[in-house]
């Protein structure tokens, strides 16, 4: 029963930050299972709405069901992994001491915390305090904290920034066994060209969707033939409708 | 709530101080060294004797009372109080935890400072040492959990040290040190009667005069052991799961 509800659905959501409405009568479904994308200039609402699905954002209106539970719910708080755009790890702390303590807060078995370290190749730096690591691998750290527990709904903000090629491909490849292994997967981006790793792409902009399609239907729809071309056919479109 | 995941958070705690070990060597030594330089200071006169119980319960109180507030709002600026509230860690687990850690460490600190003040400094005490120290401990318990409060309410480094004068120092002023709270104006008095520390204090110097029974001590304890329940209450309110 739960399994046939949606990851996320999102009904006329209204976000207010300080005086500006971020999120305006927004909607979105994402079925369960696959990399959706979510690209957009920064400004454009994609921490809120990543927020907002994670169940931290004071919201002004509407409803966020995650895994068919209300966003937020302590029955979600095991299923939902998030990863902040700052690296969420204590720095006086070892990458493993950072592991071990999030595992037992989630009531992970202790194994999780070796699986995670080799799925996002820090064993090497297991044992260095987070605050001497380079901002890759701190961000690989926050990631791991993340994958504690198997959840099933892994939101990611913003993971790749700052990565060398190399490493950017390794974690791509990585989202991709995940979900392939049936975690659903909502990673934010601002770079285009990752656009085409993604099963499905969300381009937001100001609070709206422009486009909610899989990479090739997109730029089929636009006559393009990347992602950057395509988000800026529908920006003038937008302005000229 | 849940034992394990405070536990597993005071663990924590504990584990960053010790990458630290600058500030253990600071938080262990430095009330012993304020509490001999008060004693040499007052070296030829009984002033020690009358003050230097309260010592005991001003330096483990400001020192936990900083340390937590600090510990906390860096917790909140760096995102992971964020994660922790996102996962299935009760708001209560959190601030037990940290009571729990800087408690322990209260408990080491009190310890030291009390040896210290009795055994070098010559204070003497009339009834049990072990009294002495248990009533620094509830002092530097009560410390950490209204820095853990006050923390609630900085959004800054900067704000959070305002906290201190604001909070800790009219106290200290009115805790009996300066001038007997029996001397006090009416409403002074009446007012240092709700101050934590002001018990605190009473409680300290009826160990070393030997002048109340247990039992108005034990009274004493109750009343720092309210404050600090009631400070634990009070910010586990204040966190929030959900922020703008």
């Amino acid at each position: 029963m739960v399994n046939n509800s949606p990851a996320v659905r999102i009904d006329g959501l209204r976000v207010r930050r300080g005086r500006r409405t971020v999120l305006d009568a927004f909607e979105l479904e994402l079925p369960r299972g696959g990399v959706t994308g979510l690209l957009g200039p920064s400004g454009s609402g994609k921490t809120t709405l990543m927020r907002a699905i994670v169940g931290v954002q004071t919201v002004a209106g509407g409803t966020v069901t995650v895994l068919g539970e209300p966003a937020g719910s302590a029955a979600l708080r095991d299923r939902v992994g998030y990863v902040t755009q700052a690296s969420s790890v204590y720095d006086d702390l070892t990458v493993r001491q950072n592991l071990r303590y999030f595992a037992r807060v989630l009531g992970a078995p202790i194994t999780d915390v070796d699986r995670v370290l080799a799925e996002t190749d820090l064993e090497s730096h297991a044992d260095a305090l987070a605050g001497s690591l380079s901002g890759g691998q701190l961000s690989r750290a926050s990631l791991a904290a993340a994958l504690l527990g198997s959840p099933e709904l892994l939101v990611l903000d913003e993971p790749t920034v700052g990565l060398d090629p190399v490493l950017r491909v390794e974690l791509w490849a990585l989202f991709r066994r995940l979900a392939e292994g049936g975690v659903t997967l909502l990673v934010s981006s601002h770079v285009m060209d990752e656009a085409t790793r993604c099963d499905r792409l969300l381009l937001l902009r100001e609070g709206r969707l422009l486009a909610d399609d899989s990479p090739a239907g997109l730029m089929r729809a636009t006559g393009t033939t990347d992602a950057e071309e395509a988000f800026l056919v529908l920006i003038r479109e937008g302005v000229a409708s | 709530m849940n034992p394990s995941r405070t536990l597993a958070t005071a663990g924590r705690v504990l584990a960053q101080i010790r990458h630290d070990p600058r500030t253990i060597a600071l938080l262990l030594v430095v009330p012993s060294l304020l509490i001999g330089l008060v004693a040499w200071l007052f070296d030829s006169t009984p002033v020690f004797q009358q003050i230097g119980p309260a010592m005991l319960a001003l330096f483990p109180f400001i020192i936990m009372f900083l340390v937590t507030s600090i510990a906390t709002l860096r917790e909140r600026r760096s995102g992971t109080l964020e994660r922790l509230l996102s996962l299935p860690l009760s708001k209560l687990d959190f601030i037990l935890g940290y009571a729990l850690a800087f408690g322990l460490l209260a408990v080491v600190q009190a310890g030291i400072a009390t040896a210290f003040a009795v055994g070098v400094c010559g204070l003497e005490i009339e009834e049990s040492v072990w009294l002495l120290v248990a009533v620094a401990v509830a002092d530097a318990v009560l410390g950490t959990t209204l820095g853990l409060l006050a923390s609630a309410f900085a959004r800054t480094e900067f704000q959070v040290v305002q906290f201190m004068p604001a909070i800790v120092f009219p106290q200290v002023l009115l805790g009996g040190i300066l001038l007997p709270r029996d001397q006090m104006p009416d409403v002074l008095h009446a007012i240092s009667d709700w101050l934590p520390l002001s018990h605190a204090i009473d409680a300290l110097n009826a160990v070393a005069t030997g002048d109340e029974d247990d039992g108005y001590i034990v009274a004493q304890l109750l009343v720092l052991g309210a404050f600090a329940l009631g400070a634990v209450l009070l910010g586990a309110v204040t966190l929030r799961r959900r922020t703008p």
